[in-house]
């Protein structure tokens, strides 16, 4: 070992660092590259989430210093009403909106990519709105629901004959409201990754069913399907931790009422934010940040077991 | 039958014959993605309408006027906002793509002890939404004098451990031959990230220059926490307070909208082969 360090660099002389063997010399460069951001994840991501922990263990809230209270945050939390609707809204959000996005988003991949004529004309369509930005254009979204001399929805709804409906006025139709908002900024993100999957397929699959005389719908079971699972898998993980972190879109459609009418579309983050910035309750709003992070994280252990069977 | 008609069906698949069933689906994808881009025609169409136009739902203006981008940019606040969004996103671009490609090069091409440690430390932080964070960096902002400040909005975001992992998967494909060949010459480490391994893997750092930006420039939660004066709003902090100041006047929120979503929708429509191939390859490798 010390035969091959040592040809480096003596003939320079005295010099600390010509005495270093090459090895050590790029130990010493590796470790000077990971000094600035080893104290970034240390400072800001590190010690901020052992924080967040400790702060649901208190009663801070910005005036007074914060004192130990143990688990009463948590108790007064599974206790709170308004936590159990706004826990039911969230999973609506999650539980609906991922299989609708996915289940649109695959048909439109399966089909978009057979097809050739204007093929990337038609892929951009669906892409765009996934560049845009959510709180511009969640106003679009909530003009287009607009009772009937303004709102484009109603006005088509009219025209067709059909009765105008209340949408975000509504504690019913509310929330189905906002997340079509939501499905629809996300489902050219989910179009790619699916058209992605499906070229991986290697084609001779393909070869070989139809020589054995499988039809469409049949060769779209046994074989797109199956092979498609890990697409699958991490699009229903991305969507879902979408789904359980909406925020932008519930905010900007329902300022004059955050989360309402009658918080019947406050999801969790909402909840968290009014909790900590607008009635300074921080080590209650800490304590369901951490509900959200168990949430986050059972999901994500989900996947990772989903996929571990597989292989 | 089906087994008899299967060879031809496949010699189809590949030629360019047109039949009636590919016309219908490709109408029918036509006719869903026009569905998918109305939300932005009205908005782009509304924004040229008078306040007295609104109430009429046609797509094409009867009278388009300009008048209200001139309301709307003559005090200033949009371009203000613009500014602030350009900068942050552009230095915490800059900042992830620096940091984030010498973290993965690092960890990528280097043998020292703690290396796995490191790697499974930065991973682990992927489990760790934002939301539990806010909390923690807005007690921190408020006892440094980070509020308010444009590095307050940006210290969250300057390196992430997505980033990082990205460039990590592509260092680990450039042959250490090149690497080994450059130390021969004499250069030193820094200079052979920087100068032979970084334009190896171009494909990866436009990827993660692409996203880094658009998910900052299209950030809300945190600016609208971290910051509280009108000069520092962010474009999207800064358009909802503007469109809720505006309360029920449509036209002029659809062209703050338009305002804050049309110019980097042409950069990213210039930019879609690299998008869509920079979302195809972190979606597979991520």
């Amino acid at each position: 070992m010390t035969s091959v360090a040592t040809q480096s660099g003596p003939a320079r002389g005295a010099g600390l660092w010509d005495r270093l063997t090459i090895r050590t010399k790029r130990v010493v460069w590796a470790w000077a590259f990971l000094a600035v951001p080893i104290v970034f994840y240390a400072g800001i991501r590190f010690y901020p989430t052992f924080q967040a922990f400790w702060l649901s263990l208190t009663d801070w809230d910005l005036l007074r210093p914060a004192s130990f209270i143990g688990l009463g945050n948590y108790e007064a939390l599974f206790s709170d009403p308004l936590f159990w609707r706004v826990f039911r809204n969230t999973f609506t959000y999650l539980i609906i909106g991922t299989p609708v996005s996915l289940v649109i988003a695959f048909v439109v991949a399966y089909y978009l990519d057979r097809v050739r004529f204007m093929h990337g004309f038609i892929r951009a369509l669906y892409f765009l709105p996934f560049l845009t930005t959510a709180a511009a254009m969640a106003w679009v979204w909530r003009w287009f629901y607009q009772p009937v001399p303004i709102g484009v929805i109603n006005g088509f709804l009219g025209t067709v004959g059909l009765p105008a409906q209340p949408f975000l006025r509504s504690v019913d139709q509310a929330l189905p409201a906002i997340m079509a908002t939501a499905i629809w900024a996300g489902l050219g993100f989910q179009i790619i990754i699916f058209m992605a999957g499906l070229r991986a397929i290697p084609t001779t699959y393909y070869e070989a069913a139809r020589i054995d005389g499988l039809g469409e719908w049949a060769i779209l079971r046994k074989i797109t399907l199956p092979l498609l699972k890990p697409t699958t898998v991490f699009l229903v993980v991305f969507s879902s931790i979408g789904f359980l972190r909406i925020f932008d879109q519930v905010y900007n459609m329902t300022t004059n009422d955050p989360g309402g009418p009658l918080n019947s579309t406050k999801p969790l983050v909402l909840m968290i934010y009014q909790t900590a910035f607008s009635s300074y309750d921080m080590g209650y709003a800490a304590a369901q940040t951490v509900v959200l992070f168990t949430i986050l994280l059972i999901v994500s252990l989900m996947q990772l077991w989903v996929l571990r069977n597989r292989a | 039958m089906t087994t008899m008609a299967a060879p031809t069906t496949e010699l189809a698949a590949n030629g360019r014959d047109i039949r009636p069933g590919r016309i219908v689906t490709w109408t029918l994808l036509l006719i869903g993605g026009l569905v998918m881009i109305t939300p932005l025609a009205f908005m782009f169409s509304t924004s040229l309408k008078s306040a007295g136009q609104v109430y009429d739902l046609r797509l094409i203006p009867a009278q388009p006027t300009l008048d209200n981008y001139i309301k709307v940019l003559s005090d200033g606040r949009f371009l203000r906002w613009f500014v602030n969004s350009t900068l942050v996103a552009t230095a915490v671009t800059l900042s992830n793509v620096f940091f984030d490609s010498l973290v993965g090069y690092t960890l990528a091409k280097f043998q020292f002890r703690g290396r796995y440690f490191i790697f499974l430390a930065i991973l682990s932080t992927l489990m760790i939404p934002t939301e539990m964070l806010v909390i923690p960096w807005y007690l921190m902002s408020s006892q440094l004098g980070w509020l308010d400040t444009y590095w307050g909005i940006m210290f969250p975001g300057m390196m992430t451990a997505f980033g990082t992992f990205l460039m990590k998967q592509f260092f680990e494909t450039v042959p250490d031959d090149f690497l080994e060949a450059a130390r021969v010459d004499g250069l030193n480490e820094f200079t052979i990230w920087w100068k032979i391994a970084m334009p190896m893997v171009t494909p990866a750092i436009s990827a993660l220059a692409i996203f880094t930006f658009l998910g900052n420039w299209t950030a809300f939660f945190w600016p609208l926490i971290v910051t509280t004066s009108r000069e520092l709003y962010t474009l999207p902090v800064g358009l909802s307070s503007f469109a809720v100041e505006q309360s029920i006047q449509w036209e002029m929120i659809m062209t703050g909208a338009a305002l804050a979503t049309v110019p980097t929708l042409i950069v990213f429509l210039v930019l879609q082969r690299f998008i869509v191939r920079g979302v195809m390859l972190a979606g597979l490798k991520g």
